[in-house]
């Protein structure tokens, strides 16, 4: 699906913040490629450092150790007129959005082809062709303050692409509005992924995003990565205790649920018209316990997890775990 | 009730205080808006850091707001004179105005242009703008309601600086104001004076929250 050139790589990344009597190490030697026409998810609690990751990726803050190589590029190593031209070709969008409150939607979609030197009359025939990508082109003459949250966001993503960049940063940019907008946004996000080929980074807190839209995802916890791998992988099989923290989410405390051989069942997109626990149920003659669910049905596929209780008699239990294996249904045993 | 000759004069006070006032205005501005810039982009958190600087401006602005006008306009007499040639009339007063009302005008547009959102720089940063680029393309126009109330603000100030170069003999209705009121005890002179300032002060006001209201795209 993607390409394996890395387009962004971070090497021996750290950054120190020094203010008069403490030293606060945001991160810690990050090792990181990303690779061009994927969607690469930062995931880690607030004040993990992953803010701090993706402005180091654009050198919004500099780096205090190591380096980012952009296409080829050290961007330690340029000049700071360079380094401008660079951001335009990385996008960047926020949670708060961030658009110019007096100016019109089209007007900041054209304001980072101003930077760039485009004329005005082709900065505006850009700016709406990408209300188009956007779905607003009735927007164009409104201002922010006239908009809702997410069409506030699709602008921010259209003003975001005026530069035709290699890459789009999305900092916490679902944070901040409803189920529904998360959605649609993310949505946008993908479709801009597969139609413009474009590198996006998603950094969020919340895993229900990096499930949805990302092909790999690196977990950030306490300035360091945790864990880095295939979205499914880490889902499916969280090593660190960060990982299994953010993807249980809603059921943190599995391990405190009363009463012994637990069983955690993933749902990792099999079809959801498939009755996979009153099959099993059915064909081991065997009552199971549901001591905790969390699934959803995206695209007629099942996603989330299930924890169940397996019977006490050895024989019913055996059943059910071998009918889990053949099936090849992911699962592990909860001690 | 008012003598043809009292009107005229008050006629000649009101056009040399506005004279004094707005040229005062514009030229205040012409210093203290980029030294409001200044103080801005070079703080230790602003687009381009310049702390010593940004320490020496400080200091300067702070020594200028420390001196009370009436003060300031004394002890600058000199050095009007050495410019325009007199320490009399609206011209000389504009001297002191400028210099008085400058560093002022300065803190107002720092003050202003603190109240954008940091987001919104962070955004244009990250697209690649310069600092001279956000200082024309996001800091001046997203402050611009703030900026235009401020300038009221400040245009009223000056006004009521003006009429304190009455003592020195600027002219204007501060000079009738106190040589009518205060020296001869002609009070319904100083009255008239007053609600003609009043009424300046108010025209000047409704002018600039009007204008504010305009350009506020926040709604």
């Amino acid at each position: 699906m993607f390409s394996q050139k890395p387009m962004i790589e971070m090497i021996g990344l750290g950054k120190t913040f020094v203010s008069k009597n403490s030293h606060v190490k945001a991160l810690e030697n990050i090792n990181l490629s990303i690779y061009e026409g994927e969607i690469f998810g930062i995931i880690g609690l607030s004040g993990a450092g992953k803010s701090t990751l993706v402005r180091c990726i654009n050198y919004l803050e500099r780096p205090t150790e190591g380096k980012v190589i952009f296409n080829g590029i050290n961007l330690s190593k340029i000049k700071n007129s360079e380094l401008l031209k660079i951001r335009q070709s990385m996008g960047m969008i926020f949670q708060q959005f961030n658009l110019l409150m007096q100016r019109t939607a089209l007007e900041n979609i054209c304001f980072p082809l101003e930077i760039a030197g485009v004329n005005k009359k082709e900065a505006r025939k850009r700016a709406y062709e990408l209300l188009e990508v956007v779905g607003l082109t009735d927007k164009a003459k409104a201002y922010p303050a006239q908009l809702s949250g997410g069409q506030k966001q699709r602008i921010a993503i259209a003003r975001a692409l005026a530069t035709k960049p290699k890459v789009l940063l999305c900092d916490e940019a679902t944070s901040a509005l409803d189920p529904a907008t998360t959605k649609s946004i993310l949505n946008l996000l993908r479709e801009i992924n597969r139609s413009l080929g474009i590198t996006i980074i998603v950094i969020t807190h919340e895993m229900s995003v990096i499930e949805e839209i990302c092909n790999r995802v690196a977990i950030i916890d306490k300035s360091r990565i945790a864990e880095i791998g295939d979205v499914e992988e880490v889902f499916i099989k969280p090593k660190s205790t960060i990982a299994k923290q953010l993807v249980f989410s809603g059921a943190q405390h599995v391990e405190s649920f009363v009463g012994e051989d637990k069983c955690r069942i993933i749902f990792d997109g099999r079809t959801s018209f498939e009755p996979v626990i009153a099959n099993m149920v059915m064909e081991c003659r065997a009552a199971v316990n549901i001591l905790y669910a969390d699934t959803k049905d995206i695209d007629g596929k099942a996603f989330g997890q299930m924890v169940i209780q397996l019977p006490k008699d050895e024989p019913s239990k055996r059943r059910i775990l071998a009918y889990l294996e053949a099936n090849k249904i992911p699962h592990e045993e909860v001690i | 009730m008012f003598s043809q000759a009292v009107i005229n004069m008050i006629g000649k006070g009101i056009l040399e205080t506005l004279y004094m006032t707005l040229l005062s205005s514009l030229l205040a501005y012409i210093l203290g808006l980029p030294l409001g810039i200044l103080l801005v982009v070079t703080d230790k958190d602003g687009i381009a850091p310049f702390v010593i600087l940004n320490r020496i401006l400080g200091v300067i602005v702070n020594i200028f707001r420390s001196v009370p006008f009436i003060i300031l306009l004394v002890a600058l007499m000199s050095f009007t004179r050495a410019i325009i040639g007199t320490s009399l009339g609206p011209n000389a007063l504009v001297v002191p105005l400028v210099i008085g009302s400058a560093p002022y005008i300065a803190r107002l547009v720092e003050s202003s242009l603190k109240e954008v959102d940091q987001g919104i720089i962070e955004a244009a940063q990250s697209m690649g703008a310069s600092p001279l680029q956000i200082v024309f393309k996001v800091l001046i126009p997203e402050a611009m309601p703030s900026l235009i109330m401020g300038s009221a603000i400040a245009i009223i100030t000056i006004l009521g600086y003006s009429a304190m170069g009455g003592f020195v003999g600027a002219g204007g209705l501060g000079t009738i104001a106190i040589n009518y009121g205060y020296y001869r005890n002609q009070s319904d002179i100083m009255l008239l004076t007053i609600a003609i300032l009043v009424l300046i002060v108010q025209g000047l006001q409704e002018i600039g929250t009007r204008l504010m209201k305009l350009s506020d795209r926040r709604l």
